[in-house]
């Protein structure tokens, strides 16, 4: 018994054998996997400039950034009092308004509900800001998730003011 | 495997024989034995075949009319409907044929429930029949996807989406699978790649299916093993061909009823709008094959408990034989899982109505009782009910069913006497 049970030495040829041919295998399927993510062309169309100059107190423009909506609002004052008076302690994804919006004036953010992807409506729901038909998630003034079952807020993707009127995206 | 051996009759049938056994195929799938006792539920099996076949014929023609890119997409199926010659049936027949292949599947699948056709020795079988379904769902979505409607896209957007409700990795997957930062062009010209490729791969395992079926031979209504080569069986060829051909010529009727008098009624008006990324529609629904389990998927009020539960519902039929601890197979002598049979198939299509509704108030109420009652139906039922149920006596074999109602030996006896009383002495 003792006998079989010791590796032979052709044994140790077998698996060193089998472990080279797993590598080889994975290394060879990696480029089979790998073309399906965001090729050059895609990742190319990172940034986008947007002019706001036109864009009133309570009016929201959406701009199409790397196939996302990018909704890009000009809060009212009402709406930036009451995203900076929630409690934290009453969101699902504790987040300040002060951290979501640079300019409190100025409200950026991917237009995407985070439960599924479906676009939220504007003006809508609960806290009369952004409603997703989809599957019923209401977002307050700051793009919070508050009500449904998008477990996260509106993601703020990266931006800077280029000037008072420009906008860049990415 | 094959009762009695082909004995080939020429040279040239013995010599090709000898080197490609595809005669002695041929002369197995034709005398294979089926119990006479097999009802129209089991004619689903050749409809479907037909189906598949149906579906990979339109789709290969589509296939050389049909642009996919985002570009063109929307207009070539309006080319292929107005220009093209006879584009607007081969692209109803396509669209409403996978509607009709999942009604054939559904019915073929709740014909497996009641007749217990899941129980061993026919695991294997069931198995490879859940993994069929699978991609059967994952091929009609990807197809849906083609025309770049606006429930193609959004439906696309919502059910990549899933994926990202994976903790870590989630995120990377979908885009992954995008190729990009949403639903775009990379994603439709991949979903046309793999729309062409799975129907091939569901026919491969359409004969391993087939195979495995072959190996323990058809269950049947009674549940009952039955004796192969006896008076039991009757050979496929000519008995369950036409028996098949019988069902499939209704089954028709009905498929080309919708193609050419209401091709439109099982999709959604929003799918003849061009995909627009900028605008959801106010209401997404999955085409009605989908909806009992968008309806799960709604009913959790989590974003991965709800990914999880609608997986699930399907995985858990993989591990039904093992669930299902009763002995007997049919229904027919199981009368308490007969009547929770039938609560399940009310559970599913209440469920499918659910997820065509909005998720909101009584809706929502009622699709979290019926999805939990989908599961207790296969986690706490089944493996209870194969424990206390008490079933009736099974028949000795699939003729005493029928030979031992009452009086009806009788009847044939008096016929027989009249036979005799009548003609015998002409015969003489």
């Amino acid at each position: 018994m003792s006998k079989e049970l010791k590796p032979k030495r052709r044994d140790f040829l077998f698996t060193a054998t089998y472990t080279i041919g797993a590598v080889g295998i994975g290394a060879a399927i990696w480029p089979l996997i790998d073309q399906m993510n965001p090729d050059s062309s895609v990742k190319a169309l990172s940034t986008t400039e947007v002019d706001i100059s036109n864009v009133e107190p309570g009016k929201t423009i959406t701009v199409l950034w790397r196939g996302k909506p990018i909704f890009i609002r000009r809060r009212t004052k009402k709406e930036i009092d009451e995203a900076g008076a929630v409690d934290l302690k009453d969101l699902k994804d504790p987040e300040k308004d002060s951290d979501r919006a640079k300019n409190p004036e100025w409200l950026v953010m991917v237009g995407v509900c985070t439960h599924l992807g479906c676009v939220p409506l504007d003006n809508k729901g609960d806290y009369n800001a952004w409603f997703c038909p989809c599957h019923g998630s209401h977002y307050d003034t700051s793009g919070r998730i508050r009500k449904g079952p998008a477990p996260t807020n509106l993601e703020i993707p990266k931006y800077e003011f280029v000037n008072n009127n420009t906008i860049k995206i990415g | 495997m094959s009762e009695n051996k082909y004995i080939p009759k020429t040279k040239l049938a013995k010599w090709f024989d000898s080197r490609l056994p595809l005669l002695s195929l041929s002369h197995h799938l034709k005398e294979y034995p089926t119990p006479k006792n097999l009802n129209y539920w089991w004619t689903f099996g050749g409809i479907l075949t037909f189906c598949l076949i149906t579906q990979i014929v339109t789709g290969v023609i589509l296939g050389m009319h049909y642009v996919a890119h985002t570009d063109h997409a929307f207009e070539s199926i309006e080319h292929i409907m107005r220009d093209v010659n006879y584009g607007w049936l081969l692209r109803y027949v396509h669209a409403n044929g996978a509607s009709m292949f999942f009604l054939a599947v559904y019915i073929h699948i709740f014909r497996g429930l009641f007749y217990g056709s899941y129980k061993a020795p026919r695991e294997v079988i069931w198995i490879i029949g859940v993994i069929i379904y699978l991609l059967m769902m994952a091929t009609a979505f990807m197809g849906y996807v083609l025309p770049w409607g606006q429930m193609s896209f959004w439906g696309a957007t919502v059910i990549t989406n899933l994926f990202s409700a994976i903790p870590l990795v989630g995120e990377s997957i979908t885009t992954w699978l995008w190729g990009g930062y949403a639903v775009d062009n990379p994603t439709l010209t991949r979903f046309y790649a793999l729309h062409y490729l799975l129907p091939f791969l569901i026919f491969g395992l359409i004969i391993l299916h087939i195979w495995a079926l072959h190996v323990p031979g058809n269950n049947n209504p009674t549940g009952i093993d039955v004796k192969k080569n006896s008076n039991e069986t009757m050979p496929f060829h000519p008995y369950m061909v036409m028996k098949d051909i019988t069902a499939l010529l209704v089954f028709i009727i009905i498929f080309f009823w919708f193609v050419f008098f209401a091709p439109n009624a099982l999709g959604h008006p929003d799918n003849y709008i061009e995909a627009n990324p900028l605008v959801t529609p106010t209401h997404i629904v999955p085409e009605w094959y989908l909806l009992p389990f968008y309806a799960i998927l709604r009913a959790i009020p989590s974003k991965l408990g709800g990914v999880i539960f609608m997986f699930a519902a399907i995985f858990v039929l993989v591990l039904l034989p093992w669930l299902d601890t009763s002995k007997v197979r049919s229904s027919t002598f199981r009368p308490l899982y007969k009547k929770f049979f039938w609560v399940l198939v009310a559970t599913v299509i209440l469920l499918g109505y659910l997820g065509a509704k909005p998720p909101e108030g009584i809706y929502l109420v009622l699709s979290r009782i019926a999805t939990a009652y989908y599961f207790i139906h296969f986690l706490i039922l089944l493996p209870v009910l194969g424990r206390y149920e008490k079933t009736d006596p099974l028949p000795m074999s699939i003729s005493d069913p029928v030979l031992d109602k009452p009086g009806l030996i009788d009847k044939f006896k008096k016929a027989a006497g009249q036979y005799e009383g009548e003609n015998v002495g002409s015969f003489k």
